[in-house]
């Protein structure tokens, strides 16, 4: 079975992101020719001798003005082992929360740096974020080897370099590639040019890397979007029908199972797991299904169903990492909104406990986060949520921020210490790590 | 196969169980959702994954099609006969009401797809829709291809790409200023074959044009236009009965038929897996204008 997996890029501002991923649908045969003869029209138009493959996701007017990306372009192609979604992400720092949005999904983050640049602040801004979202697998892709004669020594020296950083941050297993995006050495094939590098190329490493972890051995969560109940516009069959629609955020159910609704702490046993009109015997993430219980309890939009053998204990009061992504600061007083699940309470921030230093990965005293910043904070709600660590549930760990006034989205959070194995654990694990 | 290969979804499961996903998120958190309904194959299949969200209740929402008034017959009676058949309400919002009182006027080309922005926004304010359904997907238009799930628009109906907020995991914010609405893609992360592959695997039907059928038909701007009251053959243009299909449904005007021998959806997913163009670079002549056609329209309020 063909399965997905879906992609980030990541990496400064003009380190090849868009050319990489032009480059990867162009040599996988998935340019069409109308859209190839576009891009070529508008690169002969610009004076260049060849096709500009960036122009491939650069498809903005302003992006195209200033030939930079803006905002995160999805593109979709197939293997015979696998389809991909593509998501190309800007380098830019002010547009760092399009490339969270991006990484939020990802299966893999493939982070690119520019070969004769090295590690830049995005470079380490990007590979925090890939950390703190606990990305399932990084690649760190170094590019623009064409430029210093695809010469091994600087290679080593900045994949070295960017894997010490990664390693600051918490990632431990990032595979790195010498790669030209602008050529195609090692995107696709495996280039003469690097006899050095006995590695996969990009794609054939993308396509054998592990499936991502095992959903259906945490245990089950259930977020309620809505009640499913069609009273009188059903047939009589359906009269009395209560169901409660979700998607399985992780685990697996089955019908028979004892479950407890947070946070009332309710419980009841599934009897039914119905899909369109099919009855199942059983669900696992990430299948929107209608569930229904045995008892008539309470039970809307908002709560949590979890197996009764693993309840996460609800509570008012979270420690949290968050990205802070909007203008304006986040100072201890502030109250917004916050969205878990499906369940959206009011929050204040209590305390900031303190912001992530980009050069040594080691969390600062502050007093306020601003545009950009990751750091922790102390949140008090209005309404209790089971809430837990993002770390062992990325599934119900999340929550956004979201500006009561306007709705705006100010920030992605994760519950719990997401930034825990950073510097201070590292320099105990790290040695035995680090190459000679 | 181990048990873990068994409990992993297939591609067309996975984009079926996001899409239901966004159906029901909407459904729960706006007052007066719509869903754009033409006929076309994306709508018929959005609309689809809607009756299977909600089931057994009804689909909590009405449909919407902005008639151009430049139809093909069999694509109107579809759309009739479907809300006829899921029992669901039909708004009609008329290019041709807009050009019979001059609130629009005729374009030089006669075609009509651009004009559809007014009576849509009109609609919009007019029942007060805070969410509509889109089927656009990600794959069609290099615009479409940056745009969110749930896209802001603001008073005007207008989107600001510079400007996206950030849309994290599967959170979606639907949040929006009194006047503002949002506009839902449930199918971003659909491709073309995807459609077809589902289309085949719900066993959907739809109007008989999107399968292989002899038409009369001219070239122009290199598309095989269909003959008919709103298109008729300039001097040089010669009127040919061809084996075609629609890949695309639009203004019948200026909506691309391609020759084709595929008959049943198989056939068409083999064709679709194999074709060289794109779905709109083969059939859509208004999207060839310019480079940022579909981005200049979508920041005027279009779909
Ligand atoms: N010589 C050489 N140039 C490259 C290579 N990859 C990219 N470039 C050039 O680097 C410039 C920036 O490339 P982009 O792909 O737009 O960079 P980006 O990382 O997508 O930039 P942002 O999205 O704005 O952050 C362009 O001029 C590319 O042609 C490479 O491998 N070799
Ligand atoms: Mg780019």
């Amino acid at each position: 079975m063909r399965t997905l997996l879906r992609l980030a890029t990541a990496g400064s501002v003009d380190d090849g992101k868009s050319t990489l991923v032009g480059r990867l649908l162009y040599d996988s045969k998935s340019v069409l020719a109308d859209q190839f003869d576009a891009v070529e029209r508008v690169s002969r138009d610009r004076g260049l001798a060849t096709a500009d493959l960036a122009l491939l996701t650069d498809g903005l007017r302003s992006e195209r003005e200033q030939g930079i990306t803006i905002d995160v372009a999805y593109r979709y192609f197939a293997t015979a082992e696998r389809s991909f979604i593509l998501a190309d992400c800007p380098g830019h720092v002010q547009y760092t929360r399009n490339t969270v949005t991006g990484a939020s999904t990802a299966d893999v983050v493939v982070l690119l740096v520019d070969v004769r640049h090295g590690i830049q602040e995005q470079t380490r801004r990007h590979l925090a974020v890939a950390s703190l979202l606990r990305v399932p697998h990084v690649i760190v892709v170094v590019n623009k080897i064409d430029l210093v004669d695809f010469d091994e020594a600087t290679y080593d020296r900045v994949s070295d370099e960017v894997l010490a950083s990664a390693r600051s941050l918490g990632l431990y297993d990032v595979a790195t590639i010498p790669v030209s995006a602008l050529d195609g050495d090692n995107v696709v094939t495996r280039s003469e040019r690097t006899p050095w590098y006995d590695g996969p190329s990009l794609l054939a490493y993308l396509e054998q890397l592990s499936p991502v972890g095992d959903p259906h051995s945490e245990p089950l969560r259930f977020p309620v979007q809505l009640v499913i109940r069609p009273q009188s516009a059903a047939s009589e069959e359906f009269r009395d029908y209560r169901g409660y629609a979700g998607q399985v955020a992780s685990g697996l159910v089955r019908v028979g199972d004892p479950v407890t609704v947070q946070p009332s702490g309710r419980t009841s046993t599934v009897v039914g797991i119905d899909f369109a009109g099919q009855e199942r015997p059983e669900a696992f993430a990430p299948q929107s299904v209608t569930l229904r219980l045995a008892d008539d309890i309470d039970i809307s939009r908002g709560d949590l169903i979890v197996t009764s053998r693993s309840v996460p204990p609800v509570t008012q009061d979270i420690d949290g990492t968050i990205a802070w992504l909007a203008d304006g600061s986040l100072v201890p007083g502030t109250k917004v909104l916050l969205k878990h699940g499906t369940r959206t309470v009011q929050a204040m921030v209590k305390a900031i406990g303190g912001k992530l230093d980009l050069d040594d990965a080691r969390l600062l005293p502050a007093e306020s986060l601003g545009l950009n910043d990751i750091g922790h904070v102390t949140l008090r709600l209005a309404k209790p949520i089971p809430a837990e660590e993002y770390l062992h549930a990325r599934g119900t760990g999340a929550f956004l921020l979201i500006d009561a006034q306007d709705g705006a989205t100010l920030a992605a959070g994760m519950v719990g210490d997401a930034l825990l194995d950073t510097k201070a654990e590292v320099e105990a694990v790290g040695a035995a790590t680090v190459p000679a | 196969m181990t048990l873990t290969d068994e409990r992993r979804l297939t591609q067309l499961q996975w984009l079926e169980s996001e899409a239901i996903h966004i159906i029901r998120e909407v459904a729960a958190e706006f007052e007066r959702p719509v869903l754009l309904f033409s006929g076309g194959k994306d709508s018929v299949v959005m609309l689809h994954l809607a009756t299977k969200a909600f089931w057994p209740a009804p689909v909590p929402f009405p449909v919407l099609h902005v008639d151009t008034g430049h139809n093909f017959p069999e694509v109107m009676a579809f759309r009739d006969a479907t809300v006829e058949r899921l029992g669901i309400r039909l708004e009609v919002a008329s290019v041709q009401d807009y050009i019979d009182d001059g609130r629009l006027r005729e374009r030089s080309d006669g075609t009509r797809n651009q004009l559809q922005t007014q009576p849509l926004l009109d609609a919009i304010t007019g029942h007060k829709f805070d969410a509509v359904f889109g089927g656009g997907r990600r794959d069609e238009e290099k615009a479409r291809a940056k745009e969110r799930v749930f896209s802001l628009r603001d008073e005007f109906g207008q989107w600001d790409p510079r400007n996206q907020r950030p849309e994290l995991w599967n959170l979606y914010n639907g949040r929006h200023s009194p006047g503002e609405h949002v506009r839902v893609f449930p199918l971003s992360n659909w491709t073309e074959l995807d459609v077809w592959q589902y289309i085949g695997a719900e066993g959907i039907a739809l109007p008989e044009l999107y399968y292989a059928h002899q038409r009369e038909v001219f070239e122009r701007d290199g598309m095989l236009i269909a003959v008919s009251d709103v298109s008729q053959p300039h001097e040089g243009e010669t009127v040919e009965k061809r084996q075609v299909r629609y890949r695309t449904v639009g203004d019948a005007s200026c909506t691309g038929a391609v020759e084709s021998d595929a008959v049943t959806v198989e056939d068409v997913i083999v064709e679709v897996a194999a074709t060289r163009l794109t779905e709109r670079g083969a059939t859509r002549a208004d999207d060839r204008a310019s480079e940022a056609a579909m981005e200049d329209r979508k920041k005027e309020g279009y779909f």
